[in-house]
């Protein structure tokens, strides 16, 4: 360790001394400044154009744009809240699954794992994370979704009918395999290398003195993980979820594919709905006037939503953090 | 797959045509005769040197394109409006047509193995009729076992002419669709579940048991779907191809409407199938550079000529020669700034 520090500090100074007085240093300051205030005004740039074009569509309907279930072109009336809640319910379902997954997988890979299934196990996270999104779309649709109807939705539609809550949340009216909880469900394995990989790393930092002390005092495998590294890695994996949580909430092709692009609102997972991104995505290239400032104000909406998120993130990680 | 190949490399030969070259002519807007403008342009190069640059981005665009002006001439499949025709001073003109088949993916039931009336899809896609074993699917198929499932139904989620297409020829058959539904490039759908594009909707026909959807003719065939047989007004059951779509066609009033915007939806001929649709082109009738104009007139008329042979093996459907004829002398409506016809 220490001997690292050393040759740091004299490729360190040896840089320095090489360095011209009047040279580099205040360029460089410039340049990163120039950097960090074009993404600033990137950012300020791209939520004033869609609040602008968005601005017909929340002048027309006010708040009916977010409560109003109907997305008629015909006669240009239009309310987000079916894609809006299809938005949050597909995202919900896609952590409900995929966070205990990815965790799951974490622990198994940095405590568990024999070393020579780490490596495999841990490529296979690694190569699913790079996977384009199409792919998993696509795999839904002529894969996942076939398989998903005949051997999940039938079964537990016949199953749950007539039933009090279950038998609504559960039962699909046209088991196509198509819908919200598919929908969810892809997004789940497209989280899930996220998390998983970035949890990994995180555990992986944690000092192994802590772990083996831990062990020492007689803590099981499940106190150890449970009492000593998921605390210490608790702001790390939260800051990770909500990574999860954004790419959710915005991903657009799988969705598009498997949620079944209805604009009804239903009071079950298993029927067809659509999404804030896959809505835009379906009808972006033929809306004219209205329907086009409609579709960038859910945009602005997906926007806000995707903002508010990051932001309770942001208070759930400093909390944690002050314990 | 063969069609997406050819549009692929017309594609690449198209777009990929130095810009330096200033005589290249500029389409953009329908979707649905994409491959085969691709396939025509590739071979009027070939024949004249002049390429034709066509960007598919849907009707819609192509509307909002030419009334921009970006583009020599716009596409779209949904005829515009008589009056908006003449308020942005433009005419509009057939190029080709197509067919839309009731793609049905049931298990049992073959290759036209089902008929079906306007009425019984109407209900089907109100959500009246919820089982393929129900009583007036199975009056009308004595014989065909159909299976006690729930129909699940598919439509495009896009905005779309080819939706269109449908939804109008529902209007024109069920009182009730009319009503409640209508017709549009995208609607308010009662029931089912929504594809992107015609391959969305056949692709998710193919991966979805007891589904229905509607796609253009192509689409079905290329993707061996298995489409109902639709009882047309005359009372028969003809069966989609070249020929039934032309009988839809060839004694129609296309000078009914301007624009020769009219309908092929539920033609009384006997042989004519009943959902079938031209697709448009939209230019000025007093362009600004009428050298460009002239071009783009110039392709069309090489491709009534010489292309037919290319629609159909792309499973379009030629004009009929009657109709093109009506489609050139409709030609001599535009003129240059000095007012002498272009054509």
């Amino acid at each position: 360790m220490v001997a690292v520090y050393e040759r740091t500090y004299q490729n360190a100074t040896r840089v320095t001394r090489r360095a011209n007085p009047f040279g580099f240093d205040p360029v460089f300051s410039a340049l990163s400044k120039a950097a960090a205030i074009t993404v600033l005004v990137l950012l300020a740039g791209i939520m004033a154009s869609m609040v602008y074009g968005g601005w017909p569509a929340f002048q027309t309907f006010g708040l009916d744009f977010l409560t109003g279930t109907q997305w008629d072109t015909m006669n240009d009336n239009y309310g987000g809240l079916p894609a809006i809640v299809g938005t949050l319910s597909t995202a919900l379902i896609a952590m409900l699954i995929g966070v205990p997954l990815s965790i799951g997988t974490a622990i198994y890979l940095t405590q568990l794992a024999p070393a020579w299934f780490k490596g495999p196990v841990g490529t296979a996270v690694e190569l699913l994370a790079a996977v384009p999104s199409i792919i998993y779309g696509m795999w839904g649709l002529f894969v996942f979704v076939p398989l998903f109807a005949a051997y999940f939705q039938v079964p537990v539609s016949q199953v749950v009918e007539g039933m009090p809550i279950i038998g609504t949340i559960l039962y699909a009216r046209s088991p196509s395999g198509l819908g919200i909880l598919s929908a969810g469900i892809i997004l789940a394995f497209m989280i899930v290398p996220f998390i998983a990989s970035l949890t990994r790393d995180m555990l992986d930092q944690i000092p192994t003195v802590l772990r083996e002390s831990a062990y020492g005092i007689g803590c099981t495998t499940w106190e150890v993980v449970r009492h000593v590294l998921l605390p210490q890695a608790g702001v790390s994996i939260i800051g990770a979820v909500m990574l999860g949580l954004g790419r959710a909430l915005g991903e657009t092709m799988a969705v598009t594919f498997v949620i079944g692009n209805a604009n009804r609102l239903s009071p079950s997972i298993m029927d067809p709905g659509s999404t804030i991104a896959s809505r835009i995505a379906s009808e972006f290239n033929e809306a004219l006037g209205l329907q086009m400032n409609a579709l960038i104000g859910l945009g602005c909406v997906l926007f806000f939503v995707t903002f508010v998120v990051l932001v309770i993130a942001r208070i759930l990680v400093s909390r944690v953090k002050q314990y | 797959m063969r069609t997406f190949a050819i549009a692929a490399a017309a594609f690449a030969a198209i777009n990929f045509t130095p810009a330096a070259q200033a005589a290249d002519i500029t389409g953009a807007g329908a979707t649905f005769p994409f491959p085969i403008y691709a396939k025509w342009a590739e071979a009027y190069k070939a024949a004249t040197g002049v390429g034709l640059n066509y960007q598919s981005i849907g009707s819609g665009g192509g509307i909002r394109q030419i009334r921009a002006k970006t583009v020599d001439f716009g596409a779209t499949d949904a005829p515009v409006k008589g009056e908006e025709l003449t308020r942005d001073g433009m005419i509009q003109f057939p190029a080709v047509m197509g067919g839309l088949v009731p793609a049905i993916n049931v298990a049992g039931v073959g290759q036209r193995g089902l008929k079906m009336t306007g009425p019984l899809l109407a209900d089907i896609y109100l959500g009246n009729i919820k089982k393929w074993n129900d009583p007036k699917i199975v009056a009308l198929n004595p014989g065909v076992s159909l299976p006690d499932a729930t129909i699940n139904v598919v439509y495009r989620s896009d905005g779309s002419g080819t939706t269109y297409v449908w939804t109008e020829y529902l209007s024109f058959v069920s009182a009730d669709w009319k009503g409640k539904i209508g017709a549009n490039t995208s609607v308010q759908w009662p029931v089912g579940v929504g594809g992107r594009g015609n391959e969305g909707v056949s692709g998710t026909v193919k991966q979805i048991a007891n589904s229905i959807g509607y796609v253009e003719y192509a689409y079905a065939k290329q993707n061996n779907l298995a489409y109902a047989l639709v009882q047309n007004k005359a009372g028969n059951f003809p069966v989609p191809d070249d020929k039934t779509f032309q009988a839809a066609a060839a004694e129609a009033k296309w000078d009914s409407m301007p624009g020769m915007g009219i309908t092929l939806n539920d033609q009384p001929f006997p042989n004519a199938w009943p959902i079938v649709s031209a697709t448009f082109i939209l230019m000025y009738a007093k362009p600004s550079d009428p050298a460009k104009s002239q071009a783009a007139l110039k392709f069309f008329d090489w491709a009534f000529t010489n292309g037919d042979k290319l629609a159909l093996d792309l499973e379009y459907v030629p004009l009929p020669d009657a109709v093109k004829q009506q489609v050139r002398a409709s030609w001599k409506g535009m003129t240059d700034p000095a007012g002498k016809p272009i054509f």
